[in-house]
Formats: structure tokens, C-alpha cells, sequence
């Protein structure tokens, strides 16, 4: 009797964890469909040439196509492109970030610090096409043209709000008896914050930054408005310039293009999963 | 003439966390020049509300008034600046805190670092032997001094952190329960060190544990709902305390 309520009691439980198991291993299944579809698609165009060389105009690629042969030409302009505009994102973006961030977490009962966050939440859910066409508005059109100081705009708008809340997160955990030992050596509250606070947070602030640049890297809406694109390998920040998701876009306009597509989509996702994993690499060692 | 006036003296000190309720109630004690006082009493009756006051910790929160006055060597510490305060009155805290971006050697000249203090590398390199000497760490990690100090042991971080407080050469060294995350040997390494060295600083223990007061204070306070029930010699107050509530508290009827 009791022998069977028993068995009975850890059928259930049994049942629970397995049904518990099944929902955890469906939620992997979207990641690893993608990356499954985008690498068996795209493995073959990844080539030493597809990554230095410029976009093909379309008269070439459709040649080749009549041809017989792969398109020639790769998204080598998209990629400098894109490291150029993150670049200059990131170096007004990752200070300015820092220092808004400290600024929420040692005054978190202030009001206006408290009107601060409340505005970076709203920044953060900020339709990624309204900051394109807003940046279009300030940026663009008083230069009288797009350019890659414009996408440089969107994105940094688009990074501030994450790298704010990471900074704030980070410093907010960090045990209190940390700061207070520090003050209690007489340390100022700049000294400490720059020699122990900060340096303490270093772990967390870094993933933050990396996972900002790994979210605004795909964007594709704010630099149509802002960035344009551009068919070649150009360095000059005040002309429109390509990006490699703006490039995605356009070979899936372009019948002749269309080829590429997956070769520039598996370059994107491969260089975002690399920024992930070495953000969590780094959290993981310095928090050691 | 420095020893009529007491190194720490507080004077109807009183600490309020909200306008209703006061923490600390009035409290008035002087502490003798190279002792250790202890302070002791039931959870909540105000002992670390009031050590954290004589090193003007308070100040950081916005909410906590200190009033009344403390006196450092007969000088008001409550109209003096803090970083000023603090590096003449150094704290060791519950749990120990080494700063974990920074070597044992780095933590142990960390109050230099932080008060902006540039010293030339012989004298860093007496101060870090000095120091970890006199919490008797030298000989433990003396060939490791580059490792983080997150390293060591929660007995040799505490010492590690005592190191760092004396590096400042303080008057008064406050102690909040430093040992009551540590081990009995570890516990009675640290109890050993500070009677050594109450010869150099006057030390102002909290501590939840009685038997710890009797082994290393020669002056008690006891606290009770924020007040200052009983002051006196800790061996006179243990064998025959005047109040009555110290007399419920050391007989366990209350605690």
C-alpha cells in the first residue's frame, strides 16, 4: 500500500523534471536552428576574398552568373565600415557611459539621479528606426549629406543606455563594506571610486561594453536613415559608408547579389558570438 | 597635560536613523589611552551604530544624524572633516574586506594610495614589513606580496586588513565583530595580536561573544536599547555588574 503511493509520488516527480527538461532544451532550438541554417549556407562563401575584397557592382556579378562562377568580390567595405562607426561609438559611448553609470549608483536616492535612470530606461527601449530617423534629422541633414559620423551618432545613442545600466548594476552589487573600508582609510570619494570601486567593477563594466557593441552591431535600421552604404572600401568619416548588416539588406535586394547574403549574415553572427563568449570569459576570470 | 584628556571621549552622543527613533541614546564614556574597551550587548542595542559614529561613517548616509560631541584628544571630530578623521581613526570591519584588484603588498599601502600619498619604494618596502610584522603575517606570505590578497585565508585577510588600518599609524583602531566570521583559531590569533598591540593604538571592539571581552578588554561597555547601561573594568562588571540589566544579559536571562 504504502510501497505504491511511494512509487507512485516519484513517478510524478519523475514526470515534472523530464517535462521541466523538455521545455529547457525547446528554447535552444531557435539559436541552434539559425546557426545551423546560416553555417551550412554560408561556410563555403567565408573565404581570405570575401572578407578583404569590396562588394561587386551588379553588371560583374551578373557576368559571373551567366559565367558559371562564384561572384567575385566579398564585404570587405562593409566590415571597415562597421568597425569604423563602432569605433567612434565606442569612444564616446564607453566613458560617457561610465561616468553616467557611477554617477546613478553612488546617488541612488537623489532625484534627479532618479529622473536619470528612469530616462535611460526609456532610451533603452527606444525604437532602433525612430533614433535613425531622429539622428537623420540632427545630423544629416545640417551636414547636407549621410555619413559615417552620422551612423556613429545612432549607434552611440543606441549603446549609452547599456552601458549606463551595467556600469550601474556592476557598482551597485559590489559589496558596501568594500567602499566603506576604503573611506575609512581616509580616501577621498574620487580616489576610491577610481582606485577601488571601479577597478573592482572592471569585470562587469567590460562584459556591458561588449555586449552593447554585440547589440548595436546588427543594427540595420538607424543606418539606412544615417550611414547609406557604399559600394567600396572607403576611410573617410564625413561620406556616406557601408556597414556589414546594411549590406545584408542590399544583396537581399539585389538578384544578382543574392548569393552573398549568407556569407555576410555567418561573418555578423560568428563575430557576435565571439564577443559574447569573451565577455562571459572575461566576467567569469575576473571574478575570480 | 595628554594624559588628563582622554583619546576618545564621547559626550551625550546620540544617533538617530529617522526623526522618531534614536539608535544610540545619550551616550557619554571616555576610553583610555592604550587599552581595548570592549563594547557588548544584545543584537540591535546600538554597539556598531555607535563605533561607526567615532570615525564619522554616518556622514555617508544622508538619512543618520550624529549628535552631542566626540572627542579625538579633546578636539570635536563632528565639525572636522572626515578624510581627516578617518586617517587618525582607522576601522576593521565584520567581514574582511581586501580590496581585490590589489596585492597583498598594494593593500597593505592602499591608505597611502588612497590619501594620494607618493612613497619611495624603500620606504613602501619597510612600511608593507613593518606592517604584516605587527599582525604577524610577515612570515606567511613575505615571498607572495604580488598574489591578490583574495588569496589568503579569511583568518590572514583579516589580519591583512588590520595591516592596512596600522600602515596609517591611527590613535584609535575601531573593531566591528572582526572576528565573528572566523574560525576559534583563527579568532585566537587575532585576539592574541591585539593585546600586543593596544601598546601602540587605543582599540574599540565590538563584539557579540562575552568570553572574547573577559580574555582581551580591560574596560567594558554595555549597551541596551541604545543606551549606555554599564561602563567600568571589564573583570569588576563580569563578577559584579551594578545594573540590572547588564546582570540578565551575562547570566544568559537575556540576549
Amino acid at each position: 500500500m504504502t510501497n505504491t503511493r511511494i512509487k507512485r509520488r516519484l513517478a510524478k516527480d519523475k514526470l515534472l523534471l523530464w517535462t521541466i527538461y523538455l521545455f529547457a532544451a525547446l528554447t535552444t532550438v531557435p539559436l541552434l536552428t539559425i546557426l545551423g541554417e546560416v553555417l551550412l549556407r554560408g561556410y563555403d562563401q567565408l573565404s581570405w576574398e570575401f572578407l578583404t575584397q569590396p562588394t561587386p557592382t551588379a553588371y560583374k556579378a551578373m557576368k559571373a552568373i551567366e559565367a558559371g562562377d562564384s561572384i567575385p568580390g566579398g564585404i570587405a567595405n562593409g566590415i571597415i565600415g562597421t568597425m569604423i562607426m563602432l569605433g567612434m561609438a565606442s569612444i564616446c559611448a564607453i566613458p560617457l557611459g561610465i561616468l553616467c553609470g557611477t554617477f546613478l549608483a553612488e546617488n541612488s536616492k537623489n532625484r534627479f539621479a532618479k529622473v536619470v535612470s528612469y530616462l535611460t530606461d526609456l532610451l533603452q527601449g527606444t525604437p532602433s528606426v525612430i533614433i535613425g530617423i531622429v539622428t537623420y534629422i540632427w545630423v544629416v541633414v545640417p551636414m547636407k549629406g549621410y555619413s559615417a559620423i552620422a551612423g556613429s551618432v545612432a549607434l552611440f545613442i543606441m549603446m549609452l543606455p547599456l552601458i549606463i545600466r551595467s556600469t550601474e548594476e556592476t557598482l551597485k552589487i559590489l559589496p558596501s563594506s568594500l567602499k566603506e573600508s576604503a573611506l575609512a582609510l581616509g580616501g577621498n570619494k574620487v580616489r576610491v571610486m577610481l582606485k577601488v570601486q571601479l577597478p573592482a567593477a572592471f569585470g562587469g563594466i567590460f562584459t556591458g561594453v561588449l555586449l552593447a557593441i554585440s547589440r548595436v552591431i546588427g543594427e540595420t535600421a538607424p543606418l539606412m536613415f544615417t550611414a547609406l552604404g557604399c559600394s567600396f572600401i572607403r576611410w573617410s568619416v564625413d561620406k556616406p559608408i557601408s556597414a556589414v548588416p546594411l549590406l545584408i539588406w542590399e544583396f537581399f535586394n539585389d538578384p544578382n547579389l543574392q548569393q552573398l547574403i549568407w556569407g555576410a549574415s555567418l561573418f555578423l553572427l560568428l563575430f557576435v558570438l565571439l564577443l559574447n563568449i569573451t565577455a562571459k570569459y572575461i566576467a567569469k576570470k575576473w571574478n575570480q | 597635560m595628554e594624559s588628563i584628556i582622554p583619546i576618545l571621549e564621547f559626550k551625550k552622543t546620540c544617533v538617530s536613523y529617522t526623526k522618531q527613533t534614536m539608535a544610540v541614546k545619550y551616550v557619554s564614556a571616555a576610553i583610555e589611552r592604550n587599552t581595548i574597551t570592549a563594547i557588548m550587548g544584545p543584537s540591535g542595542c546600538g554597539k556598531s551604530t555607535l563605533l561607526r559614529a567615532a570615525n564619522l561613517m554616518h556622514n555617508l548616509y544622508p538619512n543618520i544624524t550624529v549628535t552631542g560631541e566626540i572627542l579625538l584628544n579633546g578636539e570635536n571630530i563632528l565639525s572636522m572633516e572626515p578624510i581627516e578623521v578617518r586617517r587618525k581613526i582607522g576601522m576593521v570591519f565584520q567581514r574582511p574586506t581586501p580590496f581585490p584588484t590589489m596585492s597583498i603588498y598594494d593593500n597593505v599601502l592602499s591608505g597611502f594610495t588612497l590619501n594620494g600619498i607618493r612613497l619611495p619604494k624603500e620606504e613602501k618596502d619597510i612600511t608593507v614589513e613593518r606592517c604584516l610584522k605587527s599582525v604577524s603575517l610577515w612570515d606567511e606570505v613575505k615571498d607572495v606580496l604580488n598574489k591578490k590578497g583574495t588569496f589568503l585565508s579569511g583568518g590572514q585577510q583579516q589580519r591583512l586588513c588590520i595591516a592596512r588600518a596600522l600602515a596609517m599609524k591611527p590613535n584609535v583602531l575601531l573593531m566591528d565583530e572582526p572576528t565573528s566570521a572566523l574560525d576559534p583559531v583563527a579568532t585566537k590569533h587575532i585576539e592574541e595580536l591585539l593585546l600586543e598591540l593596544q601598546k601602540e593604538v587605543t582599540i574599540l571592539i565590538v563584539t557579540h561573544n562575552m568570553g572574547q571581552a573577559m580574555r582581551i578588554s580591560s574596560r567594558s561597555m554595555f549597551m541596551y536599547l541604545g543606551e549606555l547601561a554599564e561602563y567600568g573594568d571589564t573583570a569588576t562588571m563580569f563578577s559584579s555588574p551594578s545594573d540590572e540589566r547588564t546582570k540578565s544579559y551575562l547570566t544568559g536571562k537575556m540576549g
